[in-house]
This record gives structure tokens, C-alpha cells and sequence, in this order.
């Protein structure tokens, strides 16, 4: 074999080069901040505060408590979404399998913001009882609301999950329990919830990952009730003391606790490794009955609640408003006064970042997929492993560590739209990595090998027929991505200034200064780029099915 | 015009674990040329060797008298067929099938007569414009092949293309696949662990076990005169049995349990030696007689009416099993539990030696020897 460099191994150590400087150099970044005082000494200083301050260890423990509550809240009321949605013909099912994904979609901190509008101290219907029927509803402030607003905007996360593996469950294995005497909620549980148990386990991490390093809900909500994202903020942000080597600690204490999550599941998928094909997928069966009727309201109603509050805030958007006070009567009034707060700017920041980070995302994860599937070697691997690093860690780490690695010389990127470009990539890269690689995985290299004997160099042969056959693969991982690009709160609300603001970022200003008018605007606006994305992919792809 | 294929001492290893060891054959221009084994005997690796998909660890590959081994898969002028096809999704039938024209930079009124040419002759040019997707088994099979005919490759090399097929449409694709590559007369490399395939097709086949080519014949030779008991067993079936050979008066005198002594006048004059042997006879190379006449003493255990043929299934007085196939007869079949008595075809039967690593008799050609060196 002649010994000419090959393309492959420069882009294979580019690459490892480029997540050295993004990725490995701003982390280091952080724990030199964790570990050495400002003196440049080693230090557990951080450390010690943070377990010996029950005012800051029990960040760590509400985090844990209400993010697995969410866990389970969203299992149970996912799953029995999702199994009607499949083993029964339900009315309108695709109007409901999209209004689900729209509001898992939607940016994080729209949901809290809106109960709050609704339930709060001031909301509509919490004075509407007080007022009219003299009943006093709970705080929804602290776990409670959190608990809820997370869990109504991350079930559908479970359901999706559940409807593949529900999906991918052969008839016949229905019909041979049945055979041996096991119906209903028994087979329920000792067949379709065992073979699901892979997706299980997958979905209730997706769902601990994103409910832990959800930071716009307990920001908003939370109040008394702190969060370790919220605090990593506050030290690093915060309006009094901040404190950049803690911020720091805590960051490498969450990515630490994440990380366990992540290979406990790996570890406890492993043992529920099995795989079933499906040749005769599940036949759908018509609701019947009293339970049908049960079923219909169960489904409808979810989806009404996780949905209404964005539907009540594109309904506030319209209303008059004064300030923080909203006034009878329509108008366009709150759009006008978005125009002169740099809403125009907002919207072109938004999809021009969306589409340059989508751009940059597409192209690394196509090649990344490639090195990692027809090229195992050990750069690629860590390539691989690199790219997925940030999936398991919050926002507003890789916002702070972006910002202690590039905010002085040499590299002085702070506050330009690259620095926002690049926290952008690296948060959002994953979905589409991930897919991309499952894509190509399941094509065989004979494709490939026929194109190369059909006399189409190896370049060639990439670009025409590799390439191409990812291409449905990639487009709904990128799909995600996209829509989490425009939602992105947590790395933004760090990196961001006048000149870089997002819509997302807007609405959150906004709602901070008790604009609330405005906010609405921003936020209705944004809810229509989510929505209107999700449709051209649905019409464009042709497909009823994302795979998150 | 048609390629000769000279392979010496092939090596193939995956880290250290050795597949292929030393391995030399010669394909002749032209013909149809078998690698028949069971799965894992690197058969395919062969092939991919012969591709350029697999890296070669060493030995020398030529076409004719051009050494292949460093040259890239796209210039080895091969036509390959997969064995899940591996058409391109994404695009037409024609659009598949003109894939390597273009890349030969055909012009383009030479591209489309050409695809026609093949289509045509595979019979799917009235599916010219249709999407991967809306074909069955048996169109992507034949789209398959007019893509790696069309360009007129030196060499055809086929993995198992036939596996993914229902069994009605594998005799008829082999069929129209021996009858193109008479036509074209190319050179072709057909990898199968089929043996009624191979033989249905092949004008030689190469049977390999353990990464380690066995016999190289024709179907007749390999049948009726197998080299070892492995190609014996794995080519049709075959009983084995015991025996000793007993040389006396220049004819060998084979003794066979329950003490049935036939002489074979076969053997090779250096194998006329005393000693165990084992005797190797297919079904129909035993013929059922009434009990009492000389012959191996059995008993009938079952018997399956198969139409054309009635097989039975059998035990030795001594315990061994065997099976037996008589043409159907119209009077009424054997009933298990019946004593009956088995003659030996000696001028078919095969004998080997008592580890089954050579056959004892006159009229084995193996080519394997003359490839050797």
C-alpha cells in the first residue's frame, strides 16, 4: 500500500485539535479555577465550602429531589400516553403527536413563565378563585411548580421514546403471551414493559439529564428553592458576591454527578441488552368503551395542559399591556414596543447563528460519523467520545468555560458572535452526532464498496453516495438541533450581550425586568420560529416520526 | 480479452489471528470458478481480497501478468455483485446502473446505448426509472448485476448473490446468471456455501474449509472422486464406515462391519497396503437387497417416499447408521423393523485413508496441486 497522507487522518486530527481548543482547553480552564486559588495555589477551599455549607450542599440535593421526581412523574404519565398513542386508532393522533413534540420544544423557561402568569401570586386563575370562590390554591413556587412545569414540558421527551420501542415490538410476541394466558395489565407489565425496558431506561435519562441542567425553570420558579444550575449562575453572575473559583467547583461537582448518571444507565441498559425485529408491527385496535372515552380524555387532556401555556402567552402577546400590568382590549402594542427593543436585531441574531451553527454542526457530524463507523481507531474514538462530552454537562458550564478560556489574549472572543457560534456547536452537536452515527451504522459498507469498484475514487463515492444515504439521518437529528439552537438560554445568558442578543435571550430580559407585554411578544414570537421549523421538517422529510 | 487469475500464497490475518495461510490458485480466463465452503472458511475474505476491499498480508495477486495486490479497487477493471446487492437507494435504476460508465467518462450517448444494452439483457428496461425501494429481491438482483456488467469489467466477482432469494427464484436467477456470463465470457468468482449451486453453475470449484483450499475440480470430479473426506461429506452426502484393506493378488480386499468383504480393483498402486481404511459410500451407492444375500446386514428404521426417490434410514447389526436412496419402485415400500441386506457400488464408492486426508484411489484430479507450485 503506498504511504501517501491520507485526507482522512488530517481531518481526523483537525479535528481532535479542534475540540482540544474548544472543548479540553476551556475545561481545563475551569478546573484550574476549581482547583488554585487566585494566588495560583492548589486549594480544596472551594470544595470544603461548598459540602460544609448546608446553604450550598443542599443545591445538590434539591437538584437530585425534584429532578427525580420529574423522572417518574414523566414516566408515568408518558408512558400511558404512549401506549395508547400505539396500540390504539385515536382520533387526530398526528395533531397530537405534534403539539407533544412543540412543547418539549419550546424554549425552557416559557412554561415556568407562563404558569406564573396562570397560578402565581398574581396569576389569572389563582386570583380568579381567591376572588370569586374564595379558594386558595398552594404555592407554585419551589419544587411544586417546578416539578410540574418540568414535567409537563419533558414528558413528551418519554413519550416519543416509548412510541419507537412500542413500535418495534413484533405482533406476534402480542399474541404469543396471549396464547399463554397473559392479557391485559398483566401482559402490560410482564411483557411490553420488559421489552420496552431498554427505551425506558434511555428516556429517563434523557429526562434527568435535561430536568438537571434545566436552568430557566427553577430561575423563574424556583425562588427559595435553589438548584445547582441556578447556583452556578448566581456565583458567576449573580447580583451580590459572585465568586468565580466557586462557580467553577460547582461546575466540576455537577459535571461529575451527571457523569455517574450517565454510565449508571449505561450500565443498567447493558443488562437489558436484547434486540427484537419486527416483522409484523403491533395492530392498532379501536378505543372502545368507558375506557375509551377514559382514554380520549387522558390524551387530549395531557396535551391541553402541557400546551396551554403557550397558547396563553401568544394570547397575552396580543393584549394591551402597560408595563407589568396587562389592560383590556387587543392590540399590536406589545410587537411595536418589541421593534424598538431590538427585535429585529433578536430575529437576525437568532437565524443567522441557527443557520451558521447548524451549518458547522451538519458538516462535523457527517464527518465525525464517518471517522467514528468505517474508521475505528483510537483518535476517532476519542474524537467520538469528545463530541459527546457536553451532552452531559449544563449550559452554563461550557458558557463559563468559554468565557475563562477565551475572554483575555490570546484568543479575546468574548462578546462577539463567534464565542455564541461556538457555545452553540458544541452544546448541539450531539443529537446530531449521535443520529448521524446510527444512521451510517446501519448502512452496509457494500454501498460504498460497490461505488468504489464501480470506479468512483473515495472522495467521489463520499460525497455521492455516502453522504446522500445519511442524509434522512441527519436531517432529524439536525431538526433537533436547530430548535434547541433557538431556544438556547443556559450558555447564552453568560455569553451574551447587546450586540449578540437572541430572541431567547430577549424574552428572558425582558421577564426580568418585568416587562411582561414584551416578553410575551418575544417569547410568541419565538414559539412561532419553533412551530413553523417543526412543520417545514414534518412537510419536508414527509415523516412521522423524530427520533429525539 | 478474458483474465486470467493467478493468486500465490495468499496470507490474510486479523491481528494475529491467521485466516488464510499460503494459499495458491489459478482462475482460468473466461470460466466460471466456484469458492464453495461452509460459513467461516474464508471464502469470502478471498474474494474481498481479490477486490481490494480486504488488505492483502501477503503473497501476490495477478491479472494475467499484472500484479494487484497495491492497486486501488477503482482501477482493477472488477465487476462485483453483493449479497445484499448493495444498490445505491438514492438513486434510479438507470441512474445505478450508469453509475460506473460515468466515472469511466463514458460520453454521454455512449452511457445511455450501453446502460440500455444492459438493461436489456437483464431484462429490466422496462424498470429503468424506478426508485431502489419499489423492486423486489429478484429485479435488485438483476439491476445489480447490469451495473457490474456494463462496465465491462476484466473480472466478475459475485458474494453469495443468491442468499437473500426464495428458493423458486434462486434456481431461476442462477440459471439466467450461468447463461449471461456464457454469453459475455468473462472471467467470474462466485462465492456460495450452496452446493447444489455450485454445481449447478461452476465449470470448476475451489472447496475450502479453515482458510484452506480442499479440492479444486469439476462438479463431476468433485462428486465422484472427492479428494478428502471433508469434500466427501460437505459435496453431497456420504456414509463412512470402517474397513480394513487386505491386499492379495494385486486387488485390494476391503473387510466392512458384519464382516461384508468386497474387492476394489480402484486403488491407487502406491496406496496397496494392509491396514484400516475408511470406506466412503453415498446413498445411492448402497443398493438394499433381500437379507440373507452377501451384503452389509441392516436394519430398516424408517423410509421417507420422496416421489422420484425413496430414502431410508438404517442400522448396521454392528450399530452404525446409514442412509440409503433407491429410486421409487412400484411395489410397496420396505416397512421399518424389516432385516435386510446392502450391497456396496464398488466401482463408485470411495476409499480413504483411515484420518480421511487422502483419497486411496485412481482418477482424483485435484488442480490444487498443479496451482501449488
Amino acid at each position: 500500500m503506498k504511504k501517501k497522507i491520507e485526507v482522512w487522518s488530517v481531518i481526523s486530527w483537525a479535528m481532535l485539535a479542534m475540540f482540544v481548543l474548544f472543548l479540553i482547553y476551556p475545561m481545563i480552564g475551569i478546573l484550574n479555577q476549581a482547583f488554585f486559588n487566585p494566588e495560583g495555589a492548589f486549594t480544596l477551599e472551594q470544595f470544603t465550602k461548598f459540602f460544609s455549607t448546608p446553604y450550598y450542599s443542599s443545591t445538590i440535593l434539591n437538584s437530585f429531589q425534584v429532578t427525580i421526581a420529574v423522572m417518574l412523574v414523566t414516566l408515568l404519565i408518558g408512558i400511558p400516553f404512549a401506549y395508547f398513542y400505539s396500540f390504539y386508532y385515536l382520533k387526530g393522533a398526528k395533531f397530537l403527536f405534534v403539539t407533544a413534540i412543540l412543547c418539549c420544544m419550546s424554549a425552557p423557561f416559557i412554561g415556568a413563565y407562563s404558569w406564573i402568569m396562570l397560578l402565581g401570586r398574581n396569576g389569572v386563575i389563582t386570583v380568579f378563585l381567591k376572588n370569586t370562590l374564595g379558594i386558595k390554591i398552594g404555592s407554585i413556587y419551589g419544587f411544586n411548580g417546578i416539578l410540574m412545569v418540568q414535567a409537563l414540558k419533558f414528558f413528551p421527551l418519554v413519550f416519543v421514546y416509548m412510541n419507537g420501542a412500542f413500535k418495534s415490538i413484533d405482533n406476534t410476541l402480542i399474541e404469543a403471551s396471549a396464547n399463554m394466558g397473559c392479557t391485559g395489565v398483566k401482559r402490560f407489565f410482564t411483557v411490553i414493559m420488559q421489552l420496552s425496558m431498554p427505551t425506558i431506561l434511555a428516556a429517563a435519562l434523557l429526562v434527568f439529564m435535561r430536568a438537571f441542567a434545566d436552568f430557566g425553570t427553577p430561575l423563574l420558579i424556583g425562588e427559595g428553592y435553589r438548584t445547582f444550575p441556578v447556583e452556578i449562575y448566581n456565583q458567576y453572575l449573580g447580583e451580590n458576591g459572585t465568586n468565580h473559583n466557586f462557580a467553577a467547583a460547582i461546575s466540576v461537582i455537577a459535571i461529575v454527578v451527571t457523569a455517574m448518571v450517565f454510565f449508571l444507565q449505561k450500565f443498567l441498559t447493558n443488562r437489558y441488552n436484547f434486540s427484537i425485529s419486527a416483522l409484523h408491527p403491533v395492530q392498532k385496535r379501536k378505543p372502545k368503551g368507558i375506557a375509551g372515552v377514559l382514554m380520549y380524555i387522558y390524551c387530549y387532556g395531557l396535551i391541553a395542559l402541557a400546551f396551554m401555556p403557550q397558547l396563553y402567552i401568544i394570547y397575552l402577546s396580543f393584549r394591551n399591556c402597560d408595563g407589568a400590568v396587562f389592560k383590556p382590549g387587543f392590540s399590536m402594542g406589545n410587537y411595536q414596543k418589541a421593534m424598538k427593543k431590538l427585535l429585529v436585531r433578536s430575529i437576525n441574531n437568532t437565524l443567522i447563528f441557527g443557520v451558521v451553527s447548524l451549518v458547522i454542526i451538519i458538516v462535523l457530524a457527517i464527518l465525525i460519523a464517518y471517522l467514528v463507523v468505517r474508521r475505528p481507531k483510537v483518535i476517532n474514538h476519542s474524537i467520538d467520545t469528545l463530541s459527546m462530552l457536553p451532552y452531559i454537562m449544563p449550559g452554563s458550564i461550557i458558557g463559563i468555560a468559554l468565557v475563562i478560556a477565551f475572554g483575555k489574549k490570546p484568543f479575546a472572543l468574548t462578546g462577539t458572535m463567534t464565542i455564541m457560534i461556538i457555545a452553540l456547536v458544541i452544546r448541539r452537536m450531539p443529537y446530531t452526532i449521535r443520529s448521524a452515527t446510527a444512521t451510517l451504522q446501519n448502512i452496509p459498507i457494500s454501498t460504498e464498496e460497490a461505488s468504489i469498484s464501480l470506479g468512483a475514487g473515495k472522495i467521489k463515492t463520499f460525497f455521492t453516495v455516502t453522504t446522500p444515504m445519511m442524509a434522512n439521518g441527519i436531517m432529524s437529528g439536525a431538526i433537533l438541533s436547530w430548535v434547541a439552537i433557538v431556544t438556547e438560554l443556559s450558555s447564552a445568558i453568560i455569553l451574551y450581550n447587546n450586540k449578540t442578543i437572541t430572541l431567547t435571550m430577549s424574552t428572558y430580559a425582558a421577564i426580568s425586568r418585568g416587562n411582561d407585554g414584551l416578553a410575551c411578544a418575544f417569547a410568541a414570537i419565538l414559539t412561532a420560529l419553533t412551530t413553523v421549523s417543526l412543520i417545514i421538517y414534518l412537510a419536508v422529510t414527509k415523516s412521522e416520526d423524530i427520533k429525539l | 480479452m478474458s483474465v486470467n487469475i493467478i493468486i500465490r500464497d495468499a496470507v490474510k490475518k486479523y491481528g494475529d489471528n491467521v485466516v488464510i495461510g499460503g494459499l495458491s490458485l489459478d482462475i482460468h480466463g473466461g470460466e466460471f470458478f466456484t469458492l464453495l465452503g461452509p460459513s467461516g472458511c474464508g471464502k469470502t475474505t478471498l474474494l474481498r481480497m481479490i477486490a481490494g476491499f480486504n488488505s492483502i498480508e501477503g503473497g501476490d495477486f495477478y491479472f494475467n501478468e499484472t500484479r494487484i495486490n497495491d492497486l486501488d479497487p477503482a482501477r482493477r477493471n472488477i465487476g462485483m455483485v453483493f449479497q445484499n446487492y448493495a444498490i445505491f437507494p438514492h438513486m434510479s435504476v438507470r441512474k445505478n446502473v450508469e453509475f460506473g460508465l460515468k466515472n469511466r467518462k463514458f460520453d454521454k450517448s455512449r452511457i445511455h446505448e450501453q446502460a440500455d444494452k444492459f438493461l436489456k439483457l437483464m431484462q429490466i428496461d422496462q424498470l429503468a426509472d424506478r426508485m431502489p425501494d419499489r423492486l423486489s429481491g429478484g429485479q435488485q438482483q438483476r439491476v445489480a448485476l447490469a451495473r457490474a456488467l456494463c462496465i465491462e469489467p476484466d473480472v466478475l466477482l459475485m458474494d453469495e448473490p443468491l442468499s437473500n432469494l426464495d428458493a423458486k427464484l434462486r434456481v431461476e436467477m442462477r440459471t439466467a446468471i450461468k447463461e449471461i456470463q456464457n454469453n459475455v465470457g468473462i472471467t467470474t468468482v462466485y462465492v456460495t456455501h450452496d452446493q447444489e449451486e455450485a454445481m449447478a453453475v461452476s465449470d470448476r470449484i475451489a472447496v475450502m474449509n479453515a482458510g484452506a483450499i480442499q479440492h479444486v475440480g469439476t462438479p463431476k470430479n468433485l462428486y465422484q472422486r472427492p479428494a478428502n473426506m471433508f469434500v466427501a461429506t460437505f459435496i453431497g452426502r456420504s456414509n463412512i464406515f470402517d474397513g480394513t484393506m487386505k491386499v492379495s493378488g494385486g486387488r485390494a480386499e476391503v473387510t466392512m462391519p458384519t464382516g461384508y468383504t468386497v474387492s476394489f480393483d480402484t486403488v491407487a498402486q502406491e496406496n496397496l497396503k494392509d491396514g484400516p481404511i475408511k470406506v466412503c459410500a453415498r446413498p445411492e451407492e448402497l443398493i438394499v437387497q433381500k437379507a440373507g444375500e452377501r451384503g452389509l446386514s441392516a436394519v430398516v428404521d424408517d423410509c421417507v417416499f420422496l416421489g422420484l426417490n425413496t430414502h431410508y434410514f438404517v442400522h448396521l447389526t454392528t450399530g452404525e447408521k446409514a442412509e440409503i436412496i433407491q429410486e421409487s419402485t412400484i411395489d410397496s415400500i420396505i416397512e421399518p423393523g424389516t432385516p435386510v441386506s446392502l450391497r456396496l457400488n464398488t466401482e463408485k464408492a470411495n476409499l480413504f485413508s483411515p484420518d480421511g486426508s487422502r483419497n486411496l484411489l485412481n482418477g482424483v484430479i485435484n488442480d490444487l496441486k498443479v496451482a501449488g507450485r
